[in-house]
């Protein structure tokens, strides 16, 4: 009795799984939902645009910046052919004069009150393309759908480590492929990985609001349309954690913000 | 001779069910099956070891294709470790299929037996299970580590059967100058069966451990941020710390009861051989579980240290079970054909090890 017990146990799990084996290649199809919370607060105001400033600056560099760590490529011959010449990691972007840092994010992280935003229709996208990811740092909206691609004859997965929002995993074993996801909630940053291969990664920070940018190479990064006010912007870099600055900008007025990171620096706020 | 056990229909005296070489040939099977466990956890390892664990994020289907059709071709950098474990767990489930009805055929006297090769299988099948949750669910900790936790148990019965089925094990470890089935010694079995719950638990930590991403939370060894004890604490700090700190346990236990061993039964090669080889592979453990902290991780050390884990763990079961070898009937050496006056009122028919010498006579 007991051994028949054990089997009809046994059936359960596996009945389970079954279940659980189909909710897993559902969300293999393109789109894949989270819980929801609300871009913005309805009923609060517009931005003028007309009588809007903005904020813009740049992000140095203060020391010697790591040496970014080589990828090596071998485990998938078509990432070989596909990536010529010696790949390394993206972690650490300075300028050729070592004095500016690309890939900081840099955001609105308080300050907005009770303004609202409409919600892009248009899609963010991150392509998998040469086993990399591009962009590997980039910003988009709450509520926007994500358009993931694969454009390598190889096989990828997508697999997001967001806190705030759910966590997801997808193959895209086939050239082309594509998908789309949304974020609900807002989350600075969210990590992907490809767990296929190891060196792929790219951070994408989602907010309610249209007031962040990605450093260029030369550390200068601009937020427009910034309506009169006080604000925090926050920097943010994969690797040398976040800085923060308050600022205070009128209408019309446009104020410049620099956020210095030293090699060794971790997170200050 | 008494068998406290016997009367839960676990110790039934044995019987000759089946040919010499066909019983042969199942202890030479279920040693198959054990060293294929032992791949298994090798490659197990390795997923976790080079982070690939979701690497094939659907399940049971690989990327959409039956996991036994998936492309070759397809099998690529992390990949490879991820679907290689999925083949190499489904030939480990397929055997033990073979082996638990190998055991229900060729062993009906040993009720007991056909259970276990029945629970061997049913644990391979929870095994595969939890291994597809894990992947489904994103590869939670306490998944993770039960998955971790029951390859252990399983490899545990593939050897326990293993063990079983030996000719040794039938003949109760006696021989013409030791006619006496294994020892009966309370502190032995006590000594070696603590040794053996230590050591699981120790790689249910570690195991822990590895799922929680604790593995560097305590970056330098022998010491600990500098010192002798860890100088802040958090939670992946605390279980890594109980790691060290179980493997002190462990190898105190493990040494004190190999000690025993050749002080109280340094005639019993059944018990002293494997007490040496223990104390060799804690070593061997110790240095691989040091190089991986040094190494930073490295995954083939890694993998090494979980694989060196798992004999250990067996190894020490191997003693413990040994040294209950006496409560699981009595045996000694006897004129071919004996049978003994208890053996026929049990309806007993002998023993199958070194057949036509070895019976049982209680």
């Amino acid at each position: 009795m007991r051994l028949r017990n054990a089997w009809v146990g046994v059936l359960g799990i596996a009945l389970a799984a079954s279940v659980a084996a189909c909710g897993g290649s559902q969300e293999t199809s393109n789109t894949s939902a989270a819980p929801s919370s609300p871009a913005a607060t309805p009923g609060g105001q517009k931005v003028d645009t007309a009588n809007a400033g903005s904020v813009k600056g740049k992000v140095a560099f203060d020391g010697t910046a790591p040496k970014n760590e080589a990828i090596k490529m071998n485990a998938d011959p078509v990432c070989l052919k596909e990536a010529k010449g010696p790949q390394s990691q993206e972690t650490y972007m300075v300028s050729s004069d070592g004095k500016t840092l690309g890939n900081v994010f840099v955001y609105v992280k308080d300050g907005l009150g009770s303004y609202v935003f409409d919600t892009p229709t248009e899609s963010a996208k991150i392509d998998q393309k040469e086993c990399r990811y591009h962009p590997h740092v980039f910003g988009m909206r709450v509520g926007q759908p994500l358009e993931i691609v694969n454009s390598d004859p190889t096989l990828h997965n997508i697999h997001a480590m967001p806190k705030a929002n759910q966590e997801f995993n997808n193959g895209q074993p086939i050239q082309g492929m594509k998908m789309t996801h949304t974020f609900t909630s807002q989350e600075v940053m969210v990590p992907f990985k490809c767990d296929v291969h190891g060196w792929m990664n790219a951070y994408v920070g989602v907010l309610p609001h249209p007031y962040f940018a990605v450093t260029k190479d030369d550390g200068s990064f601009e937020l427009k349309d910034l309506p009169a006010g006080t604000y925090t912007i926050e920097a943010w870099h994969e690797k040398l954690g976040t800085q923060t600055q308050s600022v205070t900008i009128a209408a019309k007025e446009s104020k410049d913000v620099n956020f210095t990171f030293k090699a060794a620096a971790t997170t200050t706020n | 001779m008494a068998n406290g056990i016997g009367s839960m229909g676990f110790l039934e005296p044995y019987a000759i069910s089946h040919q010499p070489s066909a019983i042969f040939m199942l202890h030479r099977f279920s040693k198959f099956v054990a060293a294929c466990t032992v791949l298994l956890i090798l490659a197990g390892s390795l997923v976790t070891s080079h982070g690939a664990g979701l690497s094939v994020p659907d399940w049971p289907t690989s990327y959409g294709w039956n996991m036994f059709t998936f492309p070759p071709s397809m099998w690529v950098a992390n990949i490879w470790y991820e679907h290689g474990h999925r083949l190499v767990a489904s030939t480990v489930g397929f055997l033990t299929i073979i082996l638990a009805i190998w055991l229900w055929i060729a062993e009906p006297a040993r009720h007991w037996l056909q259970r276990l090769g029945v629970i061997a299988l049913a644990a391979v099948i929870a095994q595969g299970l939890l291994g597809g949750l894990t992947v489904l669910y994103l590869l939670p900790p306490a998944v993770s580590t039960a998955h971790a936790g029951l390859a252990e148990i399983f490899f545990c019965l593939t050897v326990a059967i293993a063990l079983f089925t030996s000719p040794d094990w039938k003949k109760g470890y006696a021989n013409e100058t030791s006619p006496v089935s294994g020892v009966d010694d309370a502190r032995l079995r006590r000594l070696a069966t603590g040794t053996s719950i230590a050591i699981y638990c120790q790689i249910l930590v570690g195991a822990t451990m590895r799922h929680t991403g604790a593995g560097l939370a305590i970056p330098d060894f022998p010491l600990m941020f500098g010192g002798v004890i860890p100088d802040h604490w958090n939670a992946g700090i605390a279980i890594h710390f109980a790691h060290r700190l179980g493997a002190i346990i462990v190898a105190a236990m493990a040494i004190r009861s190999a000690i025993y061993i050749w002080r109280s039964h340094t005639d019993r090669p059944e018990l002293a051989s494997p007490a040496l080889l223990l104390l060799i592979l804690i070593l061997v453990q110790v240095v691989l579980g040091a190089s991986t902290v040094v190494s930073r991780l490295q995954p083939w050390i890694n993998s090494f240290h979980v694989v060196c884990g798992a004999l250990v763990l067996t190894l020490s079961m191997i003693i413990t079970l040994r040294s209950w070898r006496y409560r699981f009937g009595d045996v000694q050496v006897r004129p071919v054909g004996q049978r003994s006056e208890q053996g026929r009122q049990a309806g007993d028919v002998g023993d199958v090890g070194q057949v036509g010498q070895i019976g049982p006579v209680a």
